[in-house]
């Protein structure tokens, strides 16, 4: 079918892209739903499932090379500093060590939008790179880095977004520590609240979390001549690519990027790492492979978190529930380089509100700098929005529910497009019929005894559709098994096995024929960066057109080969038959072979998205929970999630994947949090021991419920992403359980005993 | 609730395979006690680096498989399991015994081998990920997180299983509130609790039956 390139305009993450998207003269005909296919919609065991049970999957953390040299990286003790003098010459003399990188011995190379280099006498904050140690041994890298000698000249530093603001704050840049406010008006919030016969403000905060994915950043790089290979945990192999190519100044054909698997990232491996660039310095002048890995240290202060948030709402609302006016006026802290702290967009989109008004900041201070973390914005954002929302409810007498379906958004309030699929109201009544919301506090706190329950809801909404470009190669051999090639990422969220199940569906061979190959900038054509819940809706077309097309010419060639009409062919599990003589017929491997290509290639793309709809995910979260008001502490029993994400492809992964989220959002209620320390700038908590996650003792049941169906206003597949959807209405659940059980609202992330305890006897 | 209490039915490592594995683990195990497999010397690859005086002979079984291995008094269990005999399927992800990332058995009890010196496995018998597999084939332990993907992007998985298989040694039947006690100390960021709990609970009902 040919196929023209065409410019198209959508929304995507809130802003109006424009992307170059291939198109088919005529559309694709969309995939067949879940109940007549044999994989996709199944509970499919994923196909990498043997690698990573055996131990037999190689993370880069894994890689060895033939004579890899080891590395370690010395970071700034200070929160502030400049480098008077660094000294590595009694380093430099201990058995092993091969090199030692510095700002002294290495040209600047940009980083961070051009604020600091690779290496940089001035540091902005504890953990800042100071010198690369490369050695023969792991342990002799660490050595040397404890032997070179660096004096400081410390500076005024400033480690929270509230100081930082000040007028007599250090500053981190000579124009101030404040970036550009973000903001935004709908409407006239001002006369809007007039209108109101109710209205509330209140100020909501949240804490830094850190995205602790178990494997470290690393990267093994090896050099053959002016080809450098880096097998890297990202979440981005072509961003690393053109990353490590500016950064390096040489051509991306000289750049291969390389990731089969990786331990996670969370959004903290969505672009090219310092650590890279280093190791790629470092082997280049050794002539040997080099292996950087960063420890749990440097993981917690160096390579990105979720900024935290101070965030004041004010709603105004009718009696009868009609939202007439919010705001949002919001900061939070971006550690010492360009990042965001925004989190307006929940109060923006999710209900019905002709009057906004929004101002957020994002504020430098002496810490690590802050990078997308699963739902940027949207899990604070949620948090806070929610807490109001049911305060809102309660003033005006309504039904937490009733009065989120007053305000129920039927279209896209800034664009005034359609939703190309919004099944929220089905995930509050599934949701709400689930966790029993008739067993709710119908006055909060009201529970007999010490030991409270409550019962709340948070609404999602997120972006998620996917987006173009993203191509799938698919070859097919002469015994009819089948390859995927695709250059996105498969980040723990079971896209192998996804792609395999789309490829096996449209071909009709069994799953098992079905090899995925992902994450290999030098063998697979583009695919979308592992963020943002790009990946299976941007992958999943591509290989859908991608078994289509190499279908259509498998036809084709059927025709010519049985001597009939292509229109007389008729195809079934590896078989193609002529319609009107049953007896004139040949399998796949036969077709395939005589085509004689040995292996049969074709490429998909995936399509633009629809101008003319808008399209969000969206969900309802019901949270059920225990305050033991003696101690403070809160449990979560239950959790009850609806989701609308489109088509399910894989029921087994989506499941894990709700679950999953869920859980780090119950740890970033409950637990998680950063603390710095004033006096000396620096984190307290940088071991796990401190920073507290969730683990598997405080795992709720959790019930996932699906409200939707393939949503082919999207694509012909039908999907939406789901790995951030499953965290974002979390923590705003629990927190209105918390205020269901004890009556007093917690305003502030982590809800912490110290914190429950204050509320309720001050 | 003590584990203690509740683990009447106490089952021998060597029940527990024959049971679960028929004839799948029986075979490697079979190996594994032989006495005459030969003996795999390993020296550290930095000797330029390490004083003599500093290296010690020590002698343990990995797999099954017969080690002599000569380590400094730090070489850490882990650091000889993934840098010298090259079993990479041990991770290390806190380094500081704080996440079970490198959970490996020891004498049938599952350990930390980040917080276990190498010279303190002098005379033991450690089991790895590996150590599971009867050549390419899955233990049914393993074959469980597979089946229930009690796993997301994998890098926790192997310290998890071994964990659970220390657990199943001592308590081929736990509850749910069992499991999660005995695996508390395993982190998953990706958070896949609910199904690894599943993949200990259906392995152990695999076993029962």
């Amino acid at each position: 079918m040919p196929r023209k390139i065409k410019k198209v305009e959508y929304d995507l993450y809130g802003k109006k892209i424009t992307a170059m998207a291939e198109v088919p003269e005529e559309e694709l005909k969309p995939l067949a739903k879940n109940e007549k296919l044999k994989y996709v919609g199944k509970d499919i065991s994923r196909i990498d499932g043997y690698d990573k049970v055996s131990g037999t999957a190689t993370f880069a953390f894994d890689k060895e090379m033939p004579r890899m040299a080891y590395s370690k990286i010395l970071r700034s003790p200070h929160p502030h500093a400049e480098i008077k003098t660094i000294n590595t010459k009694k380093a430099e003399k201990l058995a092993g060590v091969l090199k030692i990188l510095t700002h002294e011995n290495t040209e600047q190379i940009s980083w961070y939008d051009g604020t600091t280099y690779v290496f940089d006498k001035h540091l902005r904050h504890e953990g800042d790179d100071i010198a690369f140690i490369v050695a023969e041994t792991e342990e002799i890298a660490n050595r040397a880095a404890k032997m070179i000698e660096v004096q400081y000249k410390q500076l005024p530093y400033v480690v929270t977004a509230e100081e930082a603001m000040k007028d007599d704050a250090p500053k981190l840049y000579d124009d101030g520590n404040v970036r550009e406010p973000y903001e935004f008006t709908r409407g006239d919030f001002n006369a809007g609240l007039k209108e109101a016969d109710e209205t509330l403000k209140e100020t909501f905060t949240t804490q830094v979390e850190i995205h602790n994915p178990t494997e470290p950043h690393c990267s093994v790089v090896n050099w053959d001549g002016d080809d450098l290979t880096i097998w890297d945990s990202t979440q981005t192999v072509f961003g690393v690519r053109s990353g490590i190519a500016g950064a390096l100044g040489i051509k991306e054909n000289k750049v291969r990027i390389i990731k089969k698997y990786m331990g996670g990232g969370f959004g903290s491996k969505l672009e090219a790492g310092k650590y890279s660039v280093m190791a790629a310095l470092a082997s280049k002048e050794l002539g040997r492979p080099v292996r950087v890995a960063l420890d749990r240290k440097e993981m917690q202060l160096a390579v990105g978190n979720r900024p935290d948030s101070n965030q004041t709402i004010k709603i105004g609302a009718k009696k009868d529930g009609t939202i007439t006016a919010m705001s949002h006026e919001a900061f939070g802290a971006i550690g010492a380089h360009p990042s965001g702290a925004s989190c307006f967009w929940p109060l923006r989109q999710i209900y019905k509100c002709p009057n906004i008004f929004v101002n957020n900041k994002s504020v430098y201070i002496n810490a690590g700098r802050a990078r997308a973390f699963r739902a940027p914005g949207h899990v604070q954002g949620t948090f806070a929005l929610e807490g109001i929302i049911d305060d809102m409810a309660e003033k005006l007498g309504m039904d937490p529910i009733d009065f989120r379906m007053k305000n129920y958004a039927e279209k896209d309030q800034d664009s005034g497009l359609p939703y190309s699929s919004k099944r929220l109201k089905e995930a509050y009544k599934q949701g709400a019929e689930k966790i029993g919301w008739n067993r709710r506090n119908k006055k909060a706190g009201s529970t007999e005894g010490p030991v409270k329950k409550g019962i709340g809801v948070a609404t999602q909404i997120w972006w998620g559709a996917g987006t173009p470009p993203t191509r799938a190669t698919l070859k097919l051999n002469t015994d009819g098994s089948a390859r995927v090639l695709c250059g996105t990422q498969d980040i723990g969220g079971g896209t192998y096995t996804i792609l395999a199940q789309v490829a096996a569906d449209v071909l009709e061979i069994p799953l098992k024929n079905v090899e995925v190959f992902l994450g290999d900038t030098a063998n697979h054509p583009y695919g979308v960066t592992s963020g943002g819940s790009l990946t299976a809706p941007s992958a999943t077309p591509a290989v859908y057109d991608a078994a289509l097309q190499m279908k259509d010419k498998l036809i084709s060639g059927a025709a010519a080969f049985l001597d009939i009409p292509e229109e007389q062919v008729s195809y079934k599990e590896g078989v193609f038959t002529d319609k009107n003589d049953s007896s004139n017929k040949a399998d796949l491997p036969k077709i395939v072979d005589e085509i004689g290509e040995n292996v049969m290639v074709t490429t998909g793309a995936r399509g633009p998205n629809p101008d003319d709809y808008y399209i969000n995910s969206f969900g309802a979260q019901f949270a059920e929970v225990e305050v033991d008001t003696m101690t403070g502490k809160v449990k979560v029993l239950r959790v009850v999630a609806a989701h609308d994400i489109g088509r399910v492809i894989n029921s087994k992964t989506l499941t894990n994947q709700l679950e999953g989220g869920i859980m780090q959002g119950l740890g970033y209620a409950l637990m998680e949090q950063r603390i710095m320390d004033k006096p000396t700038g620096k984190m307290v908590n940088v071991s796990w021991h401190d920073y507290k996650m969730a683990t598997v003792m405080d795992t709720p049941q959790i019930d996932s419920i699906v409200v939707s169906d393939a949503d082919y206003k999207i694509s012909p597949v039908g999907a939406k992403g789901v790995g951030e959807p499953a965290m974002i209405p979390t923590p705003g659940a629990i927190g209105n359980a918390v205020y269901n059980a004890i009556g007093v609202r917690i305003k502030s992330l982590p809800i912490t005993p110290d914190k429950v305890l204050d509320a309720l006897y001050g | 609730m003590s584990e203690e209490n509740t683990n009447k039915k106490k089952i021998s490592r060597r029940r527990f395979i024959t049971k679960t594995g028929a004839g799948i683990v029986g075979s490697y195990f079979l190996a594994s006690s032989l006495k005459n497999v030969s003996a795999k010397t390993v020296t550290p690859t930095q000797p330029l680096w390490v004083d003599e005086k500093r290296l010690f002979t020590l002698h343990l079984k990995v797999n099954g498989q017969k080690v002599r291995a000569r380590v400094t008094p730090e070489t850490t269990l882990v650091d000889l399991l993934r840098n010298e005999l090259n079993l990479k399927g041990t991770k290390v992800i806190c380094g500081r015994g704080e996440c079970g990332g490198c959970t490996v058995l020891l004498d049938d009890k599952a350990v930390y081998s980040c917080h276990t010196l190498a010279l303190d496995a002098e005379g033991k018998e450690v089991t790895t990920i590996e150590g599971l597999l009867d050549g390419e084939k899955l233990h049914p332990l393993q074959e469980a997180f597979v089946e229930e993907d009690g796993l997301q992007c994998g890098f926790c998985t192997p310290g998890q299983i071994m964990a659970a298989y220390g657990l199943l040694l001592r308590n081929p039947n736990p509850n749910a509130e069992q499991i999660k006690y005995n695996m508390a100390g395993n982190i998953c960021r990706c958070s896949a609790y609910p199904k690894i709990v599943k993949s200990v609970q259906t392995a152990a009902k695999n076993f029962n039956n």
